[in-house]
Parts: structure tokens; C-alpha cells; sequence
């Protein structure tokens, strides 16, 4: 574009007709995302051709493959220096490889890995008709008590297509914390927010209340999505572009040359407050913040755990990562704007969610507002704006996706007559029935409470001491006061489990496959590793925390 | 390299817990002897380390150090002061009698699922407890000191309300919701305590850059490190919360009355002759080292608060009917000495409080082992349901006098020389809080003399006549103690030698001398 013309009376400079080039993707920099996608695609031609008996184990299979090949290819990248010095923006500006976005794709890849465990899992539920079923509905489409509902369960029916939908949800996990246009960012928001919505709906019990979890998450989902695009469309006309790095140099006052036809509303800072704010808003729901958090509770306890799970760890992964990039690439010139607002939305989430959760009386509910009181924790990192911020937040995320993804899986096992027995009632004495689960899930509730030698423990210190640093004080005293709040929900549930009697008609723990059984055992491994020896995660966090521009 | 003994000490009860706990539900008694060998080894082990120490050599001794969290500053720091060593090896030593005294206070009445493990699972978690105990008084790195202090309320939990006596007033029910009421109260009260803790010990580090205890306590002696006047009073604050409810401190102390009552009685010595006195040197150590003018700010107040204890748990002693209940008041008053000697701020009150733990250790462990045999007896915990046991059990009755003497501080015992020593140490500069503690042991008298009297003297009741005298094993808990307290109250000098410089270097850093001592009328 430095070609300099030479103009007539007749002509004015324009953009040379060489800028509509072919786009320039970088295979090689992208490949985890696009193993991912690819592995997504080939699902959904095996669920076209293969026959039905084998399409279980097929998509299994594709599952583990791609998702382990996109590991070892984030690995790759990131031995290769693309983390710290060779950090770049691929895809034509659109998406950042840096190291962030580098360790948040490694964490949604391996929690997607465990998840897909317990995805997998087809020994919880009795054989329906001689057929191993997972926890998904026989066949989504046939309304529930219907004939046709029963038709399909008799003939041994599954969703195999929850593991395509998964792929599609994590490929769009790894772009969103990645995506370095607002346009990309909203993509990515959707790519991974429709196949959730969808899977929400398909549990094999309870289906009407699966089917309302996912409906209320759609249409709040829907509102939210609505919010960002208009954010983005104000933040477009007060930049004059999507780019995350030259909404920055407006912001900073740094931009070379303006567009003439954007002139009169570039830089128009309530075009920038708003839809800043709307932006954030999107984000803020994804994470579960209050208050944007009505959908958390209704969706974790109505979609099937496993995927409750994934849901839990994952999303909040990709979209503290989302937010973490927005607020450190774009804003930080409106560092003292949006710092007030999030210290208020922080002070909330973590107090609100600590106290309502005393309250439930159901696992899958309360684990929902604990999840809720751990996003304020971690809005407590974002807000330190320092590099120990971002790498404190990275090892949070790390520690608490693991955590939540075995403490959901030891929920699935804890069973009734009806299906999974989550009220907590149905709990008591469970360490008496069967010692190991309830140990298991009391080191996850010790980790949550952040008990000192559990991961737990380690992340907050880590936030907690990057909030402190970045002059966070009274955040840090109010964090340390819902965690009190919180360690007493944590507690009821283990002295239910622990010092109460156990009722006569109270639940088994059903014994799971290897799946499962992995799953929580790499749950505990992370907890404790994470726990007792950081150091190795904390220096890999603390590498990665500088994000390109 | 030498050996790491300090670890080694932490280390062996540790892998022990984990052995015990792995021991198959029916090779119950194995897991008690082992339990037992791996708690006689630790003490040989503190026996080494207390031979090895050298009271007049450098401050802290068998350092370890290594890296372990760089990204917040923590090393692995271990080293032993004379009170530390002093303290570490009352653990070692009171464990084994704990595992002896709850020998069958875990053996499960009925047999339930095969993977229930009761008896495995208490004996793991006392000798879990000792782990953590013992790493938190080797720790010279503040944040490796907080994580076990605060890890150690995972297993002291599962120990109050997962173990309770057989017998109960009121029935099992109700016993076993007491007992989790008890445990719940215990972790929440100390937890909160721990999370206040928790966010002084970040601001610690934004302060000061490091946890290593005595590169900030140079840094602040040397003058490169300032901190503010209010800063260092917050933190002090935040500690010194904990650390009062651990001890504990009136008004935090009401924890402790529940625990003691519904524990057994093994694990009642656990909380109160072991856990509780992390915090008591948790003060001396931190407290005082790292915020020396705040800690001479706080004085006035703290001092009136261990007044109140004092006073106030003796008078409640005085009104208890539930024997267990009645110790764990009793020991909320001999607390309140402690850290009366802790912030009178003079060399023998500093001595007297640390020797006061190692003694208070010995004579609650005593008086409380010794009460437990007599309820496990009976099957009650109130003081009314008993009556002329001295008659039918002599031996009991004998041990259990004494223990009861050592606790109202008869001179001869060891308890008298702390007591002694840490009123003169107030007395010396605080006169009127010094007069006002005495009446703290006549209330002692009371109430240790009244409990003896109504349960061992006077008719036999009905239902304790064919109660048996102490056996072998109860004997072996019990003569040792009470030889160990006749031992140390006559000759407390081993203890004082190594307790001693200790507490002078601990003088200096918070820049206090002994007052002179001055004749009034010599004005």
C-alpha cells in the first residue's frame, strides 16, 4: 500500500485494487482450532454414514483423536516460542497466538478431554431394553412420555451427535479467547453458545426440566449475544474497526491516519463507554457474573451433569480468557473507567453467590452458586490489570476447571431410582456407604472452599495477592469474607455426608466405567499437584501472560 | 547435606497416617500398633533433636531451606528456636499417649460396609494432625507456617465429629448431632480466623516482597524495610485474630467448650494440650517478631482480654456439671495465663508462658486421659452421676487427684513454677493485672477440689460400684505423665535452659528490657 501514485486533476488516492488479495491463513499457527472443527466435521458424517451400532464408539474415537492431536499441537506452538517471543496475530488480524491464548486453549483442550470422559460414560444408567445408554436422551426429537420417546429407548436409540456438538463448542472455546476482532469474538460466542444450548435440552431423565434449562439459557443466551453485537456495532463506529489493536490506538489517541469518513464520530467516548459496557455485559453472562447469573443455577441443574460439567469449567475458561483480552488489549487506557464497575460487579458476584448458596438444597444448584462466588474470585484477578494479574487468572482457571469437572462427575454417580439423586438430603451418609466417592468429592469441596494444600487454595492466593498488589485491598478482605461465607456451604455438605446417619432408602453410588473413573482421578491428581507443588504451573502461567497486540 | 531432621520429624508421622489409613478393615489392631511405633519413633526422632539443640548456640538451629513457590516468594524454611523445640517435642511426646489413651475409642460397634474404616481412619488422622503440628512450629516461613495451620483443621474436624464418646445423656442421636454441631463450629470459628489471617498474610507480602520470617525481621531491624504505622497494626490485627482464636481468647473461645465436650477425651488432649498451643506460639513467634510496635501498641488491650479469660473460664469452670466441659473452661483460664506471660512483655513471663505450654500440655493430658478412662467407665459425662469412686478405684482416684492438683498449680507440680513465674513476670511491670490473675488460682482451687470431691469422695454411688480400676494399658498413659510432672516441678531447669535464650532474643526483637526491680519505699 505504499505505492505512491501519481495523481491527475481526474484521480485521488485509493486503496490499490492489490488489497482484495487471497487471505493468508496460517495453517500451522491455527491447527488446534482447526483439528478441532475438522474432527467436528468428520463426526457429523459419521453420524450420516456409519451405522448406528458402531457410531458410538466411532465418535469416540474421533473425539479422543482430534482433541488429544490439538493438545500436542497448542504443546507444539508453544515449545516453539510462539507463547512468549514469536507471540503474532494470525488469520489476517483476526485471531491472537500468543500466550494466553495459548495456555486457556491447552486448558479448554484437556477440561473438553475430561468432559468427553464423562460424555462417554454408558454404565451409570440401568440398560434400557439390553442397550448401554449414556445420559442423553434416546432420541431428541420425540417429545417426552411420548410414544414415539418410548419406541426410540426400546430400540436402544442414543445421541451420538452430543460429541460432534462438543467438538463444535470447544473449536469455538479455543477461538473466543483468541479472537482479536469484536467480529470474530462474537462469531466464536455463538459457535460455541448454540451447540451448548442444544445440549442442554438432551438429558435422558428429568427431560421437561433439561428442555426448560435449555430454553431459558437460549433466550437469556439470545439477549446477552444481542447485547455484545450492539456493543460491537458502537465500538465500530466510535473506531472505525473491529481490531482489537487499532481500537486501542484510538483509545490511546495513538491512531496514524483517520479515515475521513469516520472523522466526525471517531472518538466519541460515549460511543466507547456504551459499548464497551454491552461488550463486557456479553462477557460478564458468559462468566456467570451477577448480575448477569439468573441462567446459572436453572441451567446447571436441568442440562445432564456431564454436561453441567463442561459447562462449567470450560465456558468460564474461554470467556475470562475473552474478557481478560478485551479488558488488557483494548482498555487499558480506560483503566480508571471501567476499574469502579467491575470492583462493584467483583464485590457482588463474590458476596451474592457465597450467601445464596447457603441456602440450596440441591448439589447441582449450589455447586452453580459456588460457581458464581468463584467468578467474583477470579474478577478480583482481572481487576489487578498487571501481568500477575493475567497469570494468576490463567492458573485460577486452570485449577478450577479440573475441580469442577470431577466434582459434576461425582455427582453422576450418586444415583437413585429416578436417576441421580442431587438433593442434598439424599446425601447424608454417604461417606458411611461408600468412604472413597464421598473422600473424593470432599477434597473437590476442600478445593472450592480453598483449603490450603488443594489448588484451591493456590489460585485464590495467587488472585488475591495480584489484586492486593494491584492495590485491591478491600477486594481482597471482602474475597476473604465470602470465602468464609462459602467454606460454610462447602462444610454443610461434608458433615452431611460425613456425621450424619445414613437413610435407609437413600442412594447408591453406582460403580462407572474407566471413563469416569479417570476423570475424577485426574480431578484429585490437578487438585493436589496443583496444591502442593505450583511452582511448575505458576512460572508456565506467568510466561504466558503477556498478550499481543 | 546433613540429615533433614526437622523434616524427618514432620515426614514419618505423615507417611504413617497414610499407612495407617491404608490398613485393611480387618487387621484392625495392626493399625493401632502401627499407629503407636510410628508415634514412638517421631518422639525418638524429637529426643534427637532436642539433644542435637544447642541453647546457646545460634537462634534457630537444624535450618532446611529450600525453593518451593518462587512465584510468591515461598521457600521451604525450617529451623527450631528453643521455644519451637521446646514445643515439638511436647507433641512428639503427648502423641503416644493419645494413641494409647483412644486405644478402643475407635473400634466400630457394628459392622458396617466393608470400606468403612473407623479405627484406620483415627488413628490416620491423630497422626496427621501431629504432621502438621509439628511442621507449623518448625516453619520460619510465614506462609509454610499458614498452610498447615490451616490444613490441620481438616483432620482435627473429622476427628471431633466424626469420634465422640459410646455413651451419651441424651442418646445416639443426639450425640451425633452435638458432635457435628461441635465440629462445624470448631472449623467455622477457625477458619474465619485463618481467613483473616489469610488476607494479612498477602499484605505482608505486598509489604514486605518475601515470607521468610527472618529476612523481615533484619529487614525491619536494619531500617530497609518500613512499614507504615497503621499498616503494621492491621496485620498485626489480622495474625493476631487467628492466632486468639486458636489459643483461645475470650470472647473467641467458645468453641472450645463444644469441641472438648464432644470429643473424646484423646482427641480433647489433642485439641487443647497440642493444636491450641500453635497458637500461643504462633503469637510469640510472629506476633511479636514481625510487628513489635504494634504488638507493644495492642498490649493493654490484649492484656485485659487474658484477664478476662482468666477469671471468666475459672468462674464457668466453677458452674460446670459436664466433667469434660469443666477441663476445657479450666484450660480457657490457663490460656489466658499464656498469653498474660506473652505480653507482659518481661523475660519471666516470656519463659514462664512457653514453659506454661510445655506444662499445661502435660497436666491437661493428665486430668483429661484420666477423666476419660473414668466416664468411658460409667458411660457419663456429669459430674452428678458419680460419687465415692475413690473407694472402688483408688489408683484412678489417685491419678486423678493429682492430675487435678497439677491443674490448680500445687507447687511441686510443674505447673506451679510457669504460673509462678509468669505472674511475677506481670507483677513486675503490670501490678494490678498481676493481683487480679492470683485470684485466677483460688478459683482454680475451687473448682478443681469441688469436681474431686463430689465424684471420688463421699457414699458410693450405686452404679459405680462395680467400676474397675485403671488396667495396664490406662496405667502406662497415665504414670509417666504424672512422673514427668513431679520431675519438672521440682527440676525445671532442662526446660528453662533451653526455653531462655530464646525468649531474650525474642525480648530484643520487640526492644524491651526487664523493668528494674525497685523497692517503693527506696524512692
Amino acid at each position: 500500500m505504499s505505492t505512491a501514485a501519481v495523481h491527475s486533476l481526474w484521480t485521488t488516492a485509493s486503496d490499490p485494487i492489490a488489497k482484495i488479495g487471497a487471505p493468508k491463513i496460517e495453517y500451522g499457527q491455527l491447527s488446534p482450532t482447526l483439528i478441532v472443527v475438522g474432527a467436528a466435521v468428520v463426526g457429523v458424517l459419521v453420524e450420516a454414514f456409519v451405522p448406528r451400532k458402531s457410531r458410538y464408539y466411532a465418535q469416540v474415537f474421533v473425539a479422543v483423536v482430534a482433541l488429544c492431536a490439538a493438545f500436542a499441537a497448542v504443546v507444539a506452538l508453544a515449545a516453539d516460542g510462539y507463547g512468549t517471543t514469536k507471540a503474532r496475530i494470525a488469520a489476517m488480524g483476526a485471531i491472537a497466538v500468543d500466550g494466553p491464548a495459548l495456555f486457556l486453549q491447552g486448558t479448554i483442550l484437556l477440561a473438553g478431554l475430561v468432559a468427553l470422559f464423562t460424555f462417554a460414560e454408558r454404565r451409570l444408567d440401568p440398560a434400557a431394553h439390553g442397550n448401554r445408554v449414556d445420559s442423553f436422551a434416546a432420541q431428541a426429537a420425540s417429545v417426552p412420555g411420548s410414544d414415539s420417546e418410548k419406541a426410540a429407548v426400546k430400540a436402544g436409540f442414543t445421541t451420538t451427535e452430543v460429541f460432534p456438538l462438543l467438538l463444535f463448542a470447544i473449536a469455538g472455546m479455543l477461538i473466543f479467547p483468541a479472537a482479536n476482532d469484536l467480529l470474530t469474538l462474537f462469531v466464536a460466542l455463538e459457535v460455541f453458545s448454540l451447540p451448548l444450548y442444544l445440549m442442554c435440552a438432551l438429558a435422558r431423565r428429568k427431560r421437561l426440566m433439561s428442555q426448560e434449562a435449555a430454553v431459558k439459557y437460549f433466550l437469556l443466551g439470545a439477549f446477552a449475544s444481542a447485547f455484545t453485537l450492539f456493543g460491537i456495532a458502537l465500538l465500530y463506529g466510535y473506531a472505525g474497526s473491529v481490531s482489537y489493536g487499532t481500537i486501542a490506538q484510538v483509545v490511546e489517541g495513538t491512531i496514524p491516519n483517520v479515515d475521513p469518513a469516520l472523522a466526525d464520530t471517531m472518538g466519541n467516548d460515549a460511543l466507547l463507554l456504551i459499548g464497551a459496557a454491552l461488550v463486557v455485559m456479553g462477557l460478564l453472562f458468559k462468566v456467570g457474573a451477577i448480575p448477569f447469573h439468573m441462567w446459572t443455577p436453572d441451567v446447571y441443574q436441568g442440562a445432564p451433569t456431564p454436561v453441567t460439567g463442561f459447562m462449567a469449567a470450560a465456558t468460564k475458561v474461554a470467556a475470562f480468557g475473552a474478557l481478560l483480552r478485551l479488558l488488557y488489549v483494548i482498555l487499558p487506557g480506560l483503566r480508571w473507567d471501567w476499574r469502579p464497575v467491575m470492583w462493584a460487579v467483583a464485590i457482588i458476584t463474590m458476596l451474592g453467590g457465597a450467601i445464596v448458596a447457603i441456602t440450596q438444597t440441591d448439589i447441582k444448584r449450589l455447586l452453580a452458586y459456588s460457581s458464581i462466588a468463584h467468578a467474583g474470585f477470579i474478577l478480583a484477578g482481572v481487576i489487578a490489570t498487571s501481568k500477575d494479574g493475567v497469570s494468576s487468572v490463567l492458573f485460577y482457571l486452570a485449577g478450577y476447571s479440573f475441580v469442577t469437572i470431577g466434582a459434576f462427575a461425582v455427582v453422576t454417580l450418586v444415583r437413585d431410582a429416578g436417576g441421580e439423586a442431587t438433593h442434598l438430603s439424599k446425601w447424608a451418609g454417604l461417606g458411611r456407604r461408600s468412604p472413597l466417592v464421598a473422600a473424593v468429592f470432599a477434597v473437590f469441596l476442600l478445593a472450592f472452599a480453598g483449603i490450603p494444600l488443594t489448588s484451591g487454595f493456590a489460585g485464590k492466593f495467587a488472585v488475591f495477592k495480584a489484586a492486593a498488589e494491584g492495590g485491591a485491598a478491600p477486594l481482597v478482605v471482602i474475597g476473604v469474607i465470602s470465602s468464609a461465607i462459602a467454606a460454610f456451604f462447602y462444610i454443610r455438605v461434608i458433615v452431611l455426608m460425613f456425621f450424619s446417619e445414613p437413610r435407609p432408602e437413600g442412594p447408591t453410588v453406582a460403580v462407572p466405567s474407566p471413563l469416569t473413573m479417570a476423570a475424577i482421578a485426574v480431578g484429585v491428581a490437578v487438585t493436589l499437584v496443583l496444591g502442593v507443588a505450583p511452582q511448575y504451573f505458576l512460572d508456565l502461567a506467568s510466561q504466558a501472560g503477556v498478550f499481543v497486540r | 547435606m546433613s540429615f533433614p531432621l526437622l523434616t524427618a520429624t514432620a515426614v514419618l508421622p505423615a507417611v504413617g497416617a497414610i499407612a495407617t489409613a491404608a490398613v485393611p478393615a480387618a487387621r484392625r489392631t495392626a493399625a493401632k500398633w502401627l499407629a503407636l511405633l510410628v508415634s514412638l519413633a517421631t518422639l525418638a526422632l524429637a529426643i534427637v533433636i532436642l539433644v542435637r539443640f544447642d541453647p546457646g548456640g545460634a537462634r534457630y538451629q537444624l535450618t532446611e531451606s529450600h525453593a518451593w513457590i518462587s512465584a510468591f516468594g515461598v521457600r521451604y524454611e525450617l529451623g527450631v528456636d528453643g521455644i519451637g523445640v521446646a514445643l515439638v517435642a511436647l507433641t512428639a511426646l503427648l502423641i503416644p499417649f493419645i494413641v494409647l489413651a483412644g486405644w478402643h475409642d475407635a473400634d466400630p460397634l457394628e459392622t458396617g460396609s466393608k470400606r468403612w474404616r473407623p479405627t484406620q481412619g483415627f488413628f490416620a488422622l491423630i497422626l496427621a494432625v501431629e504432621a502438621m503440628v509439628i511442621i507449623s512450629f518448625e516453619a520460619t516461613d510465614v506462609f509454610l507456617f499458614y498452610i498447615f495451620f490451616e490444613a490441620m483443621l481438616i483432620p482435627m474436624y473429622f476427628l471431633i465429629g466424626g469420634f465422640g464418646d459410646r455413651a451419651h445423656e441424651h442418646g445416639e442421636e443426639a450425640a451425633s448431632t452435638q458432635r457435628s454441631y461441635a465440629a462445624v463450629k470448631f472449623l467455622l470459628y477457625n477458619l474465619v480466623g485463618g481467613l483473616i489471617m489469610l488476607a494479612a498474610v498477602i499484605g505482608l507480602y505486598v509489604v514486605a516482597g518475601n515470607f521468610s520470617l527472618q529476612e523481615i525481621v533484619q529487614a525491619r531491624a536494619n531500617g530497609s524495610l518500613h512499614m507504615a504505622t497503621s499498616t503494621e497494626r492491621w496485620l498485626f490485627l489480622g495474625f493476631f485474630f487467628a492466632f486468639a482464636v486458636k489459643a483461645p481468647l475470650w470472647p473467641l473461645h467458645t468453641w472450645l467448650p463444644n469441641a472438648m465436650g464432644e470429643a473424646t477425651a484423646p482427641v480433647a488432649v489433642l485439641i487443647t494440650a497440642v493444636v491450641d498451643k500453635v497458637g500461643t506460639f504462633a503469637m510469640l513467634r510472629f506476633c511479636l517478631q514481625l510487628f513489635p510496635e504494634a504488638s507493644k501498641w495492642a498490649t493493654p488491650v490484649i492484656l485485659v482480654l487474658a484477664l478476662i479469660s482468666i477469671v471468666y473460664g475459672a468462674l464457668l469452670a466453677v458452674g460446670q456439671r459436664d466433667i469434660k466441659r469443666l477441663v476445657a473452661y479450666a484450660s480457657i483460664s490457663h490460656f489466658g495465663f499464656i498469653i498474660l506471660g506473652i505480653f507482659a512483655m518481661t523475660s519471666q513471663g516470656q519463659s514462664g508462658a512457653t514453659l506454661y505450654m510445655v506444662n499445661h500440655g502435660i497436666s491437661t493430658a493428665a486430668l483429661m486421659l484420666v477423666a476419660g478412662f473414668l466416664i468411658s467407665r460409667r458411660g457419663s459425662r456429669l459430674i452428678a452421676d458419680y460419687g465415692g469412686v475413690q473407694k472402688v478405684a483408688p489408683v484412678l482416684a489417685g491419678t486423678f487427684l493429682i492430675g487435678g492438683l497439677a491443674t490448680l498449680s500445687l507447687p511441686g507440680l510443674a505447673p506451679f513454677v510457669s504460673e509462678f513465674l509468669v505472674l511475677v513476670g506481670t507483677f513486675t511491670r503490670y501490678p494490678a493485672i498481676g493481683i487480679i490473675a492470683t485470684f485466677g488460682i483460688v478459683l482454680a482451687a475451687l473448682y478443681t477440689l469441688v469436681l474431686y470431691q463430689r465424684t471420688m469422695t463421699g457414699p458410693v454411688k450405686p452404679e459405680v460400684t462395680a467400676m474397675p480400676d485403671l488396667r495396664a494399658r490406662e496405667l502406662v498413659v497415665v504414670a509417666p505423665l504424672i512422673v514427668l510432672l513431679i520431675f519438672l516441678g521440682v527440676y525445671p531447669k532442662p526446660v528453662t535452659d533451653i526455653v531462655n535464650p530464646a525468649v531474650k532474643q525474642t525480648m530484643s526483637d520487640v526492644h524491651q528490657t526487664d523493668p528494674k526491680p525497685e523497692v517503693e519505699a527506696a524512692k
